[in-house]
């Protein structure tokens, strides 16, 4: 089944969720309202096999309403297909619900966004900071994190 | 009279021999059967993906390599790999280049193979096959320097093409190493395979499911020792491995001993695969010609002012890429190594997002461990293979 099918077929089981395709680079990117993202993971991993959630992160577009994406890399390995789907989260309370229930592989990925971007995953078993240690104050990863650190002398760039 | 027992929780590392580097457990035992086992990471964090949106291009390189520090020609590949696609260069990539990485990263899955099997022979008790993987890893590090002039972090491959082209009579070095594999693999099997302190060490510990495999993101070696026929070489080629022949070895043991029969027979594999590389490789530019995005060859740049110009541009403010993002992925040695960039018109990526094979595949340890014995814990942690540079990131 190439993408088009199956972005057709996602339009018309989910017609009011889906916001934006985009095919860059032979990749497609659809683009959904978080809401019902379980039962859209659901509907991607048992209609159309996508078993492997190769990846999962967070964006921090600063700036634009609403702030941050999060981006759902799934493949395939039965038909070695391709195919990314992103949720926007508004700035104010950021969340949105696990994946952790579709793809077991969501939980430490959710875990590192929560922990570098600050995004909350509702009903997520086991939501701690991964990387950072546990009385970090703040979200590294975001844009308006600064580069050094808080309380240093901000990057100045490379000098030679 | 029944005998109150209750658990014991012990810490395991960071700071202990067999975890690899600066890994974490937390042990619930009962008795010596693991209740619940609890990975910590994140000491060797270094805010790579942060450090790269302030970077441009061609400066994340050499981050890359301190990613999976033991195969750094395979993250190399990678990100270059994540950045011509970006860029829509992919198919401007010279045959020669191609080659090149193919044979280098190839030499890396040895390398990272060897280092893998020697640190998890090491920690079941068997010294010797430790000191003979590092005698072969010595002739690799030894090509690794040849090429790029470091022996681990090599930060040889560019945007477009390679740093330099190979030395003068490497070829036939790395050929006359790549015959020699198939009898040192044998070498190995002769010490392990047939071992009865080694099958009782591996049959049956560390057990998973393809389901439950797939289900914890699970890829590379690991996977294909639960019966899962899968290898990105081969079903998503990139950089020419459809050119080649190779078999992709696959067991259905689900266990510590055919892990370790699957990296085996891919060194066999690996081996073949450098030696056909090198007969097909023909002399030919290693540097793709884009004049705007890609260096220019080193001899034109003290030759000819245009590419003084584009060197010198490229150099101090890098290049611009179009908007957009872009998924790449490469088998590495521990599994799928993908980049995920996201460009926004500027000479820096606006967010990059590494998927490391070590940091999903640990996430599969606790369902591993869990039921069985405190020293199954060190043999899955060797079967694993993980690197914590790349977890941490």
């Amino acid at each position: 089944m190439s993408d088009q099918v199956i972005v057709e077929k996602l339009k018309e089981k989910f017609s009011s969720e889906v916001l934006n395709i985009v095919e860059f680079r032979g990749e497609t990117t659809v683009t959904v309202k978080k809401e019902q993202i379980v039962d859209i993971c659901t509907f991607m991993r048992d209609d159309f096999g996508y078993n492997l959630l190769c990846d999962l992160c967070g964006v921090d577009y600063l700036g634009k309403a609403p702030r941050f994406m999060v981006v759902y890399n799934l493949y395939n390995i039965t038909t070695k297909q391709r195919i990314r789907i992103k949720a926007p989260v508004e700035e104010q309370d950021a969340n949105i619900d696990t994946v952790s229930t579709v793809w077991g592989t969501a939980n430490w990925h959710e875990r590192e966004c929560w922990d570098l971007l600050g995004i909350k995953f509702n009903n997520h078993p086991d939501l701690r900071r991964i990387l950072m240690p546990a009385d970090w104050e703040g979200h590294p990863l975001r844009k308006d994190y600064p580069l050094q650190g808080p309380d240093r002398e901000p990057y100045k760039g490379r000098l030679s | 009279m029944a005998a109150n027992t209750e658990t014991m929780t012990i810490n395991m590392g960071p700071q202990h021999p067999s975890t690899h580097g600066v890994l974490q457990l937390i042990l619930e035992l009962d008795g010596e059967i693991v209740v619940k086992a609890t990975p910590h990471i994140g000491f060797l964090h270094r805010g790579i993906e942060k450090l790269s949106e302030h970077r441009t291009y061609h400066q994340t390189i050499p981050l890359t390599d301190r990613l999976d520090y033991l195969a750094p020609m395979s993250n190399n590949l990678g990100y270059v790999l994540a950045v011509e696609k970006l860029l829509g260069i992919t198919d401007e990539i010279p045959e020669r280049v191609q080659r090149i990485r193919v044979i280098m990263t190839e030499l890396t899955r040895l390398k990272s193979h060897l280092v893998w099997l020697a640190c998890h022979a090491l920690d079941i008790g068997a010294m010797t096959v430790f000191l003979y993987c590092f005698r072969e890893r010595e002739c690799i590090t030894d090509i690794y320097e040849k090429v790029s002039g470091a022996r681990m972090t090599s930060n040889y491959f560019r945007v477009g093409g390679l740093a330099d082209d190979l030395p003068d009579g490497l070829e036939g070095e790395i050929r006359t190493f790549a015959e020699s594999i198939p009898a040192h693999v044998e070498e190995y099997e002769g010490l392990l395979t047939g071992n009865r302190i080694w099958q009782k060490r591996t049959i049956g510990v560390g057990e998973i499911s393809a389901e439950a495999a797939i289900d914890i993101g699970i890829t590379g070696p690991a996977l294909r020792a639960t019966g899962v026929d899968w290898d990105l070489r081969r079903d998503n080629p990139y950089s020419g491995y459809d050119d080649y022949e190779f078999e992709v070895p696959v067991r259905k043991g689900c266990d510590t001993f055919d892990r370790y029969r699957v990296r085996l027979d891919e060194m066999r594999q690996s081996a073949l695969i450098i030696i056909q590389a090198l007969d097909k490789l023909k002399p030919g530019p290693i540097l793709a010609d884009c004049p705007k995005v890609v260096l220019p060859p080193k001899k034109d740049v003290v030759n000819n002012i245009e590419s003084l110009i584009h060197h010198f541009k490229i150099v101090t403010e890098g290049f611009k890429t179009e908007p957009g993002e872009i998924y790449q992925s490469v088998e590495a040695p521990k599994g799928e190594l993908g980049f995920y960039l996201i460009a926004d018109g500027s000479a820096y990526p606006f967010r990059m997002k590494i998927r490391p094979p070590s940091f999903v595949n640990l996430q599969g340890l606790p369902q591993m461990v869990e039921g069985k014995l405190l020293a199954d814990v060190i043999a899955v942690i060797g079967t694993l293979d993980i690197v914590l540079g790349e977890i941490d990131r």
